[in-house]
């Protein structure tokens, strides 16, 4: 398992969770948990996902999603889990 | 598993708060480089430092991209050229041909800046050393990526006042080969006093003759971060205070451990050390002057500066130790005047002055930062400058360092432009008096005695 962390931060439209989970469908990218809130119409959604059947490397998910971020109107990034691993936890 | 709370708190450090990684450091050795031959020497650097770094720029934006973290600067060290050139060179101008092979090194593979043009004479110096300083002013002038230092004294062996006489000269020579560049040769110089093997931050770094054949090191930043953190307890007392800074410290170091150890197996190369420092840029919102302004004081410089420093680079220590197993180099706070907004309002609003500067380099990392001063300072006032911070750090078994920029045809109320990471600075005052008979005895000053301490 290759755990990602992925954040999706902009203003609230209709079909944002639809098209995000789209792509990652179409990538064979497994989502293990989302969490997601609106406050003030801004959203904010957080993921973690499961990347190892996907055959593309982070730097080509990061380019994508940003493409599907900007489609949207909302700023995704992707990161590799152990950054908030290593900060977080002892 | 990860909250979105905790992700939401790292991605802010990263993206509103500065959080980098300000430096990958790979440490170089060229002792298998050395040949009597000049252009054999040459060949032979050229060779391994392009072999072994080649990967470096790329592994590094690898790095960024897995975890969404910049990091600033990647970077090379190598082993003091005095050591590696000693064979070859027989006038100081052959040794300023190295630093321009070193400066093709650096454009080729890509790093911003290779230190290690560097002389360790802290007790006294052979002819290769005092070749390689004088021709410190020819090679940096000539060149734009490489870095000098000359560490001129230590705890154990006392201060090489020859030398610290002779780099005075060499400052001002240097000062003025750059004249037309705001003597910004003098920017890419310093001067240490217990210089660290391990120093992965610019000018200082070099590969010390202690370490492996290649090895890397990491230097974490985050002023900026510590600052917000700080916000939520203005009015707390100092057990939350120092709690809090060593918990963010704690943090920040994590990252730069975790960057290290990719890097290392990346890379194939050891991993050595994180300095856990915090390095300020002219960016606003990455300034150490911020977070001791946050603590409690109206600009560096009030009384209180000496105390709040101290504290803060313990804490900062504190939480780093426990983040990483190997932690070095210079692990501290860095108080430079021409890279911090802070420090450079203080000094234009008159808050802080040399003298202040000084008695805050006793309590932190590293000393005499990117300081600029009148460019018609005498070459004696700054070996009496040099020679003060260098006793700061024998006496106190800590590493001091000075870098002054003597701007050439500047005097006070006129400011130098280093642009970039180097920014700006005021020219500041320096005491009038002379202590020409005082430097120029010659010698050297005995080592401390380590008792006795008071």
């Amino acid at each position: 398992m290759q755990k990602t962390i992925i954040t999706v931060v902009g203003k609230d439209t209709v079909g944002i969770i639809a098209r995000v989970c789209t792509y990652l469908a179409s990538n064979n990218i497994n989502i293990l948990d989302i969490s997601q809130t609106i406050v003030d119409g801004f959203f904010n959604m957080m993921m973690i996902t499961d990347t190892e059947g996907c055959s593309k490397d982070l730097a080509k998910l990061r380019h994508e999603l940003h493409q599907v971020g900007q489609e949207i109107g909302v700023n995704i990034h992707i990161q590799h889990e152990e950054i908030f691993e290593m900060m977080h936890r002892i | 598993m990860i909250t979105r709370f905790e992700v939401d708190e790292t991605n802010k450090m990263i993206r509103q708060e500065n959080l980098d990684v300000r430096t990958i450091t790979l440490g170089i050795s060229l002792l298998d480089c050395i040949s009597d031959d000049l252009e054999k020497l040459k060949e032979n650097i050229r060779t391994k430092i392009c072999a072994k770094a080649e990967r470096l720029v790329e592994t590094g934006r690898e790095i960024e991209g897995l975890y969404g973290i910049p990091i600033v600067n990647k970077r090379i060290s190598v082993t003091p050229i005095a050591l590696v050139g000693g064979a070859a060179c027989r006038t100081p101008d052959d040794f300023a041909e190295i630093a321009v092979v070193l400066d093709e090194c650096a454009k080729t593979v890509g790093v911003n800046f290779i230190g290690g043009y560097s002389a360790l004479v802290s007790k006294s110096m052979t002819p290769a050393d005092e070749m390689l300083i004088r021709s410190i002013p020819k090679a940096l002038a000539s060149t734009e990526r490489v870095c000098s230092s000359v560490n001129v004294g230590s705890t154990k062996t006392g201060i090489n006042m020859d030398a610290v006489m002779l780099i005075g000269q060499i400052i001002k020579e240097a000062a003025w080969e750059t004249r037309e560049h705001d003597s910004m040769a003098c920017a890419k110089f310093v001067v240490f006093c217990n210089a660290p093997d391990d120093n992965p931050f610019m000018a200082g770094a070099f590969h010390g003759v202690t370490e492996g054949d290649t090895v890397i090191n990491v230097g974490v930043s985050g002023p900026g971060v510590v600052k917000a953190a700080l916000e939520h307890c203005r009015d707390a007392n100092f057990e939350v205070l120092c709690e809090t800074i060593k918990k963010t410290a704690f943090k920040i170091t994590r990252v730069g451990q975790l960057v290290a150890q990719e890097a290392s197996k990346k890379l194939g190369v050891p991993f050595g050390i994180v300095d856990l420092s915090l390095a300020p840029t002219p960016a606003v919102g990455d300034s150490v002057a911020d977070i001791l302004k946050e603590i409690g004081l109206e600009h560096p410089g009030a009384p209180g500066t000496t105390a709040a420093l101290a504290l803060l680079n313990d804490q900062v220590k504190k939480g780093g130790v426990m983040a990483s197993s190997y932690v070095g180099g210079l692990s501290g706070a860095f108080i430079p005047v021409s890279e911090d907004q802070g420090m450079i309002e203080a000094v234009l609003t008159g808050a802080l002055t040399l003298e202040k500067l000084e008695a805050m380099t006793c309590v932190c990392s590293v000393g005499l930062d990117m300081i600029a001063i009148p460019g018609d300072t005498s070459a004696a006032t700054i070996s009496g400058i040099i020679a003060d911070e260098m006793a700061i750090g024998m006496i106190n078994q800590k590493t001091t360092a000075v870098r002054l920029i003597p701007a050439i045809g500047k005097d006070v109320g006129d400011s130098v432009e280093f642009g970039g990471l180097l920014g700006h600075a005021p020219i500041m005052p320096v005491n009038k008096f002379s202590c020409e008979r005082f430097v120029g005895r010659g010698g050297r000053i005995p080592a401390p005695v380590h008792s006795f301490k008071n």
